[in-house]
């Protein structure tokens, strides 16, 4: 085995070790009950935006494509989730639970992949900022069509309705325009989401290291030069932008399903900086950092209350800040220089060694 | 076109070319043939009239002043442009319409004159995207890891380091190809356009940067390249040492039209080819 | 006559829309980034302007150049602090930097202002509404400055970039930044220059949206501003005329979007048009492809 390759083995060993154990530790915390109530309503929202800023990741860490439109695809991955277990619960009477969730969780997943499908194929065409403000457009446009989109269960049939709301008598909304989804069963479990959290881990970090991800990364790198290689860029960035697109549906479809109400406005485009900001703090294309970011920052408002009013503000100059101490030539020459002690304490032992 | 020309009168090198590869077949077709290939940009003709035949296993040098329209040429060839008029047949098989991935399906592989490497990854990734169409398994494969995908990236793996090998770079592998040194970097192009197992190779001034060792090794190592694949290569290069050493046709352009063709030394004595690098001699003077 | 109704406010619309892709289009032509925060620049201004009115009592001239001068200082320093470190950094880096400062901008608004919206004063712009056709068309004051201005900016931006020294410089420096440095153009200085003259434009901007739209709060500059990018990219981004046309087009389409087709869908039309004309041409309406070299 190469030294690159035992590298990238133990990098992902630790990445799935810290999943699994935080796990363990938290699902004795709730059979022991010594978690606190705070903490325990969190444990959702959190696997939830990991998948998040993990799927988000793959697209701007990976492929190198800044999308401003991710919660979009949460969003619809969260109201498919609510109609899916809905009719499943009111149309055709399945009340268990388990088979409600996975169904949910899995059609989010299908429709918002075929909604990464129908955004890629345009918005992947374009480069750079422009790909960046067409996406945004699209996270919008998804907002703006849920908005005026009405779907309800009557007699076990489901019922449709696009911009005007006009159902029998007797319908049991599911989707009601503006409002979302009202009086949704909640049915997410953490178990739930500790496996989508291994599912999302397991295909994005697999994928990275396979000839697929390969490709990927070096489109990013080059794309002129991975074509003349023979690499089919469309296809490719189609592969990260609907895999993330999946994963994200994957997670709304969760995220709504773990509160009664779901509304078109929580899914703007802030909700989209927000992944953005986990993404960018834990590195871009590092999976790891993106866990711990997710979980640190959704954490840690409800920790810091009184911090709360400030978190945005934060986050922002963070956000500056991180950008510009990470891209500035001068900047980062003169922190290498300060933290070059620190390094040898570690890499001069090994030489030692060696020599 | 009413009457097809024939490859003779395209060929750089007059029929029966002075070989070093006593196999080398004539009579079969081809690897590369454009005919009145040209390309306007608003109005300029960058390149006009460009009509040219390689030889399956030829090694032929496109040089000219700066400016002349060669790396034009190849990005034409490679279908980076799409060209006003002419054709450009790769094994026979017409590039009128394709992308720059399709041509690269046909066989034709290069390298930049401006380095295009994946600078963030390693330098055997790099060879393995020149192997992304030779090894191949799908996405579902990868992602499930299942048993095609091992023996796929063990054989990746293995055809990468024997690749790398021919330049002695095995030991870098692991490096990160943008921290690469200038001539390794122009090395490690050669060696990812080879992994796509092309039947033309273009290097775009491979030995620009590197010094008078290093280009006596590169000239070695392209005809070792030539011998060990058995492909055609056509370089563009300012090196005269190295293109009259290794070149057995040259093409000569200016202001995007072909001003000579021929053998080193016929290009050499060429009266126009001298005046298009040094200036006419004015009258009276000697 | 609600045609020409919608036509009207169409225009007055995009009329505002122009002048804020404007900022887009000439920072984007010379520094080459998208500088996000230009919305939240129209917010704050929108916020001056309402203090210099309603707090500090100044005539309405005056808090115009209150606004300006405000904007003027804070487009300068945001670009020296925050994008000039990232000059040759890679695009989605800046492009994040950008949105970072958006958020602050919005936030620092919402700490010292407060989340209830304010009502922006009708005194900023006290031209009585105009009657046509005997009644049957209104025009408001407001919209008929707004047409006004963005008519005068236009041509008061067009010679300048094409008259002044500066505004040559500044072409320059959009075509070829190294090669303009080279010919002793100071390219920071000119950047600068260039996020000024932006930054006061979304001050009038500003001032002129709240005129005819008039609630204010920290988000009012995000939607106006992102439309506007919409207009510019549309126009064809680097483009003076681009932004103007893109404008005008984009305000009418939304207009008549909400007014024909649905009040809801009348930002998913919009960006669904920015989408399509990117399709078709990818350089906008007025822009030029730019190929890239091999």
């Amino acid at each position: 085995m190469t030294k690159a390759k035992r590298k990238r083995l133990i990098y992902n060993c630790i990445t799935f070790a810290i999943v699994i154990i935080a796990f363990i530790v938290l699902q004795s915390m709730i059979e022991n009950k010594t978690i606190t109530r705070a903490l325990k309503g969190q444990l959702i929202p959190i696997c939830c935006w990991i998948v998040m800023a993990v799927s988000l990741n793959l697209v701007i860490g990976i492929s190198g494509e800044l999308s401003l439109g991710h919660a979009g695809f949460m969003s619809v991955g969260a109201f498919t989730g609510a109609v899916v277990s809905g009719y499943l619960l009111h149309g055709l009477g399945v009340e268990n639970e388990t088979l409600r969730l996975v169904l949910a969780i899995v059609g989010g997943g299908l429709i918002a992949g075929l909604a990464g499908v129908v955004i890629g194929i345009p918005v992947l065409r374009l480069r750079g900022d422009y790909l960046a403000i067409v996406t945004l457009a699209f996270g919008e446009i998804i907002r703006n069509l849920v908005n005026v989109t009405y779907i309800g269960v009557s007699d076990g049939a489901l019922v449709f309705n696009f911009l005007r709301k006009n159902v029998p008598e007797n319908t049991r909304m599911l989707v009601d325009g503006a409002s979302g989804a009202v009086k949704v069963a909640k049915i997410s479990t953490f178990t739930a989401g500790f496996v989508l959290v291994l599912i999302t881990l397991v295909v994005v970090l697999n994928l990275i290291n396979s000839r697929s991800g390969r490709a990927i990364k070096a489109i990013r790198d080059n794309r002129i030069a991975a074509e003349s290689m023979g690499v089919p860029v469309t296809k490719y960035k189609m592969m990260a932008f609907v895999t993330a697109a999946v994963l994200a549906g994957m997670a709304g479809a969760l995220y709504g399903l773990n509160s009664s109400t779901v509304v078109p406005s929580q899914f703007t485009f802030n909700q989209s900086i927000n992944v953005l900001v986990f993404v960018v703090l834990g590195g871009l294309g590092n999976v790891l950092g993106s866990v711990i970011s997710a979980t640190l920052l959704t954490v840690l408002p409800e920790v810091l209350r009184a911090f709360a009013d400030y978190r945005m503000l934060v986050y922002a100059i963070v956000l500056i800040l991180v950008m510009i101490f990470t891209n500035n030539p001068t900047i980062r020459a003169f922190a290498d220089r300060i933290f070059a002690p620190v390094k040898r304490l570690f890499t001069g032992k090994k030489e030692a060694e060696a020599a | 076109m009413t009457e097809k020309k024939r490859h003779s009168d395209t060929r750089m090198v007059p029929v029966p070319s002075h070989s070093i590869v006593p196999e080398r077949d004539l009579g079969s077709q081809p690897v590369l043939e454009t005919s009145h290939l040209g390309i306007e940009f608003g109005g300029l003709k960058a390149v006009e009239d460009f009509n040219l035949t390689i030889g399956r296993t030829e090694i032929a040098g496109l040089i000219g002043p700066n400016g002349a329209g060669k790396t034009t040429v190849f990005n034409l060839i490679t279908k980076v442009y799409e060209p006003t008029t002419g054709t450009v047949l790769i094994n026979g098989k017409d590039t009128h319409g394709m992308n720059i991935v399709q041509a690269s399906r046909l066989g034709i592989a290069r390298t930049f004159q401006n380095i295009r490497l994946f600078g963030n990854m390693s330098v055997e990734d790099n060879v393995c995207i020149g192997l992304h169409n030779q090894i191949r398994y799908s996405m579902m494969e990868g992602v499930l890891r299942l048993p095609r995908y091992w023996g796929a990236e063990r054989k990746m793996h293995k055809e990468a380091l024997e690749l790398l090998s021919i330049f002695d770079m095995q030991d870098l592998a692991d490096t990160q190809a943008g921290s690469l040194p200038y001539g390794a970097q122009r090395r490690l192009e050669i060696v990812r356009a080879l992994a796509t197992n092309p039947s033309l190779l273009l290097l775009d001034e491979p030995a620009a940067g590197m010094n008078p060792h290093e280009t006596e090794e590169l000239m070695e190592n392209i005809i070792k390249i030539r011998d060990r694949f058995q492909i055609a290569i056509m370089l563009i290069e300012h090196d005269m040492n190295l293109v009259m050493g290794i070149c057995e046709g040259i093409c000569v352009l200016n202001y995007g039209k072909v001003i000579a063709k021929g053998t080193a030394q016929e290009i050499q004595n060429n009266p126009v080819v001298v005046e298009a690098y040094l200036g006419k001699r004015k009258e009276g003077e000697k | 006559m609600i045609f020409l109704d919608n036509l009207v406010n169409g225009i007055s619309l995009g009329s505002i829309y122009a002048i804020i892709a404007l900022g887009y289009t000439m920072v984007y032509g010379i520094a080459k980034m998208l500088n996000f925060a230009h919305g939240d620049v129209i917010m704050m201004g929108a916020y001056i302007a309402f203090c210099a009115l309603q707090y500090w009592n100044l005539p309405p001239f005056l808090a115009l150049v209150v606004a300006m001068l405000a904007c003027t200082v804070m487009g300068v320093v945001i670009e020296g602090l925050a994008y000039r470190p990232l000059r040759q950094a890679a695009s989605l880096a800046v492009l994040i930097t950008a949105i970072g400062m958006s958020y602050l901008l919005q936030n620092l608004a919402l700490m010292i202002w407060g989340a209830n919206p304010k009502s922006f004063p009708s005194s900023m712009i006290s031209i009585p509404t105009i009657s046509l056709f005997g009644g049957q068309l209104k025009i408001a004051g407001a919209t008929l400055v707004t047409i006004l201005a963005n008519i005068v900016i236009m041509v008061a931006l067009t010679l300048f970039t094409s008259k002044t020294k500066t505004g040559k410089a500044m072409r320059c420096v959009s075509e070829d930044r190294g090669a303009a440095s080279l010919m002793g153009i100071n390219v920071n200085r000119t950047i600068s220059i260039t996020f000024a003259i932006g930054s006061a434009l979304a001050a009038v901007a500003g001032i002129l949206l709240c005129s005819s739209y008039p609630t204010l709060q920290p988000t009012t500059g995000s939607m106006p501003g992102i439309k506007a990018f919409t207009a510019a990219v549309f126009g064809g981004i680097g483009s003076i005329p681009g932004a103007m046309l893109g404008g005008l087009l984009l305000g009418v389409i939304e207009i008549f979007g909400k007014a024909y087709i649905s009040t809801e869908l009348g930002d998913a039309i919009v960006f669904a048009v920015l989408i399509i004309v990117l399709l078709v041409k990818p350089a906008g309406l007025l822009g030029k492809t730019v190929r890239e070299k091999v």
